[in-house]
């Protein structure tokens, strides 16, 4: 694909490169959808803007598209600065939510659209070959409203692709798709991009969908990037409470530092004594402060109470009660109540089930102290989870 | 329905309990449908066959008349008629294209760019449908009237010279000529324009604008490729709407024009009420109508509108 032609957006802008925003922001009236902020998108990486509804993902790709004027800041393409140009100048194109094909065109003149407007007449070997590269060579000739919602997607993302655009735009293209198909798309997009090798940012609330497919991750709150960068550094080192609910599911408990021994941090969770690298504790590290200790729940190894002296020595551990456990084929995910935090979520592969782990028992949960981490106490623990969008008022969840 | 069949009675009433309501259920939109059958069969269908026999009758007013199946009126009516034929097309023609020009800006604004003022446009467009029709008509009089501001800004802009030359005006008036009835005519119709033009425009989906500047196309032609052919539907329907009663109206030509601007509705008039030539009227309206309906379809099929979604 990307050997066929020397794009003209290409030789339009000279040279290529990263999309670069910086201090962009965007104000309607006293409500601020996105607060100044600086971000840089590598040539040639699948990135993914990750927020709940409403957070400024979508604002901030409409400001790369040119479709929304940026109340600040500016925005570079390459060498290029295209803050103030048009959308039809720029060397963007965007795969709409909704898709926005054009209703009275059929999906060949749909994918030719483009090419036609910027004057050029052979267009019939690009289209078939993009219809191809989508596997819709047999639809050229229908109408929008004849394909399914995976078809017309597909068609989307080919109209906008046949430009060989410096950068794709994708607003949350699969939210209309059913969970399957969605996925099927998933792998489907990150295999064009990486023929293509065109720059993609891909607008995203579902955080499964932001880490499969993408190279870097921003998470977005509230007009924020609360943190940028690949998605298992995101997943295993969050930096705020946000980051670590809204990205999977997290275990946090309210702690205090008790000392500092070389590399690891030992912290008193009630009457639990805790340990975590340094390293991995984004907050201050005084003896006596407040810190939010965290552990993902697949790290977790449940043992029953009274084996309780069979766990190695030098791992963190907690007791509680089980209240619910579910089986979900692949796992079962226990909830434990413990004295530090009434619901601890543990999710234990199906592999030697304990027969005795029913709600009611008593346990002992246990992991490894590498594999916790530690945040700034001063945030709510609660923000980024189901419970947080519902106070705020913001119905789309996470999950 | 079944719900209730199914329970406690025994076994052999059951059929018979079952089958009244189903057979009420399958006639209901036949009842529904009556009263609308019923209004077409009386002051439609019946009027038309009335018309129609009316049309191929001969006699005098004081013999009576007789279905004589005299078609000769026919041919008779169009060549005594024909200009005023080709006059009704032709004014009723100026007229939509007029309306389109100035109503398709208006319903792109409404649609588009009004805002919260979007309503309140759209009363303003619909409310002078809230006085009569002929006191509209009159106020045309007093507008166009000789000497007046509108007729002496039109003759210092030299418009009036190139009506003249169109052979829309006569001289340094404009009552009484072929523009002033088009005028009222195109005044009288907008609204009609104007709704069905709204309604297909604010249908589309401002994203297709969006996706259409997103692939390079500027704000014209944007225009020209996507909200053009989109808006086909409405004006395809706001064309008709305002040909179609505009070619058989009357009232613009009696109150505005001349006896050189009788339009077919005009002598369908005075042949029905003063002459009292009912034969001849009567096949006058029937030639009208299939003029228009002739028009009509080849029009629909050129702009291939069915095509549209």
């Amino acid at each position: 694909m990307t050997t066929t032609t020397t794009t003209a957006a290409t030789r339009r802008t000279g040279e290529r490169g990263d999309v670069r925003l910086t201090g962009i922001g965007k104000t309607y009236g006293s409500f601020t959808a996105v607060h100044p902020l600086d971000l840089t998108v590598p040539e040639g990486s699948f990135f993914a803007l990750l927020g709940a509804s409403g957070c400024g993902k979508t604002t901030t790709l409409r400001m790369i598209a040119g479709l929304e004027e940026p109340s600040s800041g500016t925005v570079h393409l390459g060498e290029q600065e295209v803050t103030h140009l048009p959308p039809y100048k720029r060397p963007v194109n965007t795969v709409f939510q909704s898709y926005a094909l054009f209703p009275h065109l059929d999906i060949f003149e749909n994918v030719a659209f483009g090419l036609r407007r910027r004057g050029i007449r052979s267009v019939k070997k690009q289209v078939g070959e993009m219809l191809d590269l989508v596997q819709l060579g047999e639809q050229a000739r229908k109408k929008p409203h004849q394909l399914s919602g995976g078809q017309q997607q597909r068609v989307a993302v080919a109209r906008a692709l046949i430009n060989h655009p410096k950068v794709l735009l994708l607003d949350e293209p699969l939210g209309a798709l059913d969970l399957k198909l969605r996925r099927q798309m998933q792998l489907e997009l990150k295999r064009i991009q990486t023929e293509v090798g065109i720059t993609f940012v891909h607008v995203t609330h579902d955080q499964e969908e932001a880490m499969t497919m993408a190279d870097t991750v921003a998470v977005m709150n509230a007009g924020r990037v609360e943190q940028l960068g690949p998605p298992t550094d995101l997943y295993e080192n969050p930096r705020t409470t946000f980051v670590a609910n809204f990205l999977g599911t997290s275990n946090l408990l309210t702690a205090r530092t008790d000392s500092v021994t070389g590399e690891d941090l030992v912290v008193e969770a009630g009457a639990c004594t805790l340990v975590l690298p340094r390293a991995r504790c984004s907050a201050p590290t005084t003896t006596g402060g407040e810190v939010l200790v965290g552990v993902r729940p697949e790290k977790i190894s449940l043992t029953h109470a009274e084996d309780a002296d069979t766990i190695p020595d030098g791992r963190n551990r907690v007791t509680g009660r089980i209240t619910s456990a579910g089986f979900i084929g692949v796992s079962t995910q226990y909830v434990v109540d413990s004295p530090v935090c009434p619901d601890f979520e543990v999710y234990a592969q199906n592999i030697d089930r304990d027969p005795r782990l029913v709600p009611g028992a008593e346990v002992v949960l246990h992991w490894n102290p590498a594999h916790t981490f530690g945040l700034d106490a001063a945030q709510s623990p609660l923000a980024g989870t189901a419970e947080d969008a519902a106070a705020g008022g913001e119905g789309t969840g996470a999950r | 329905m079944s719900t209730l069949t199914e329970a406690p009675p025994p076994l052999a009433p059951a059929p018979a309990a079952e089958r009244p309501p189903r057979r009420r259920g399958r006639r209901t939109p036949y009842w529904l449908l009556l009263p609308g059958i019923l209004w077409l069969l009386v002051f439609f269908a019946l009027p038309l066959v009335y018309q129609a026999s009316t049309s191929v009758q001969t006699g005098s007013l004081e013999e009576g008349y007789k279905v004589t199946w005299h078609f000769a009126a026919y041919w008779d009516a169009l060549h005594a008629y024909w200009p005023q034929f080709l006059r009704s097309v032709l004014y009723a023609g100026s007229a939509t294209v007029l309306c389109l020009v100035l109503g398709y800006p208006l319903a792109y604004l409404i649609a588009f760019r009004a805002g919260r003022w979007r309503n309140l446009v759209m009363i303003l467009v619909v409310a002078p449908f809230f006085t009569s029709f002929l006191i509209r008509t009159l106020a045309w009089k007093t507008i166009l009237a000789d000497g007046g501001p509108v007729v002496g800004a039109l003759d210092s802009l030299h418009v009036l010279s190139v009506t003249n030359w169109l052979g829309m005006t006569d001289g340094h008036r404009v009552l009484a000529t072929p523009l002033a009835v088009v005028c009222g005519l195109t005044y009288n119709f907008l609204p009609f324009m104007i709704l069905p033009l709204y309604t297909s425009l604010e249908r589309i989906d401002g994203r297709l604008h969006e996706a259409a500047g997103d692939l390079y196309a500027t704000p014209l032609t944007t225009f020209r490729r996507v909200t053009f052919p989109l808006s086909m539907p409405g004006v395809v329907s706001g064309t008709l709407l305002t040909f179609i009663p505009a070619s058989g109206d009357y009232v613009n030509s009696e109150l505005l024009g001349s006896t050189n601007t009788q339009m077919i509705g005009n002598v369908i008039q005075s042949q029905f009420l003063r002459i009292l030539d009912y034969p001849t009227a009567a096949a006058l309206s029937f030639l009208l109508m299939a003029a228009i309906l002739i028009m009509v379809t080849l029009y629909i099929r050129r702009s291939g509108t069915e095509d549209l979604v």
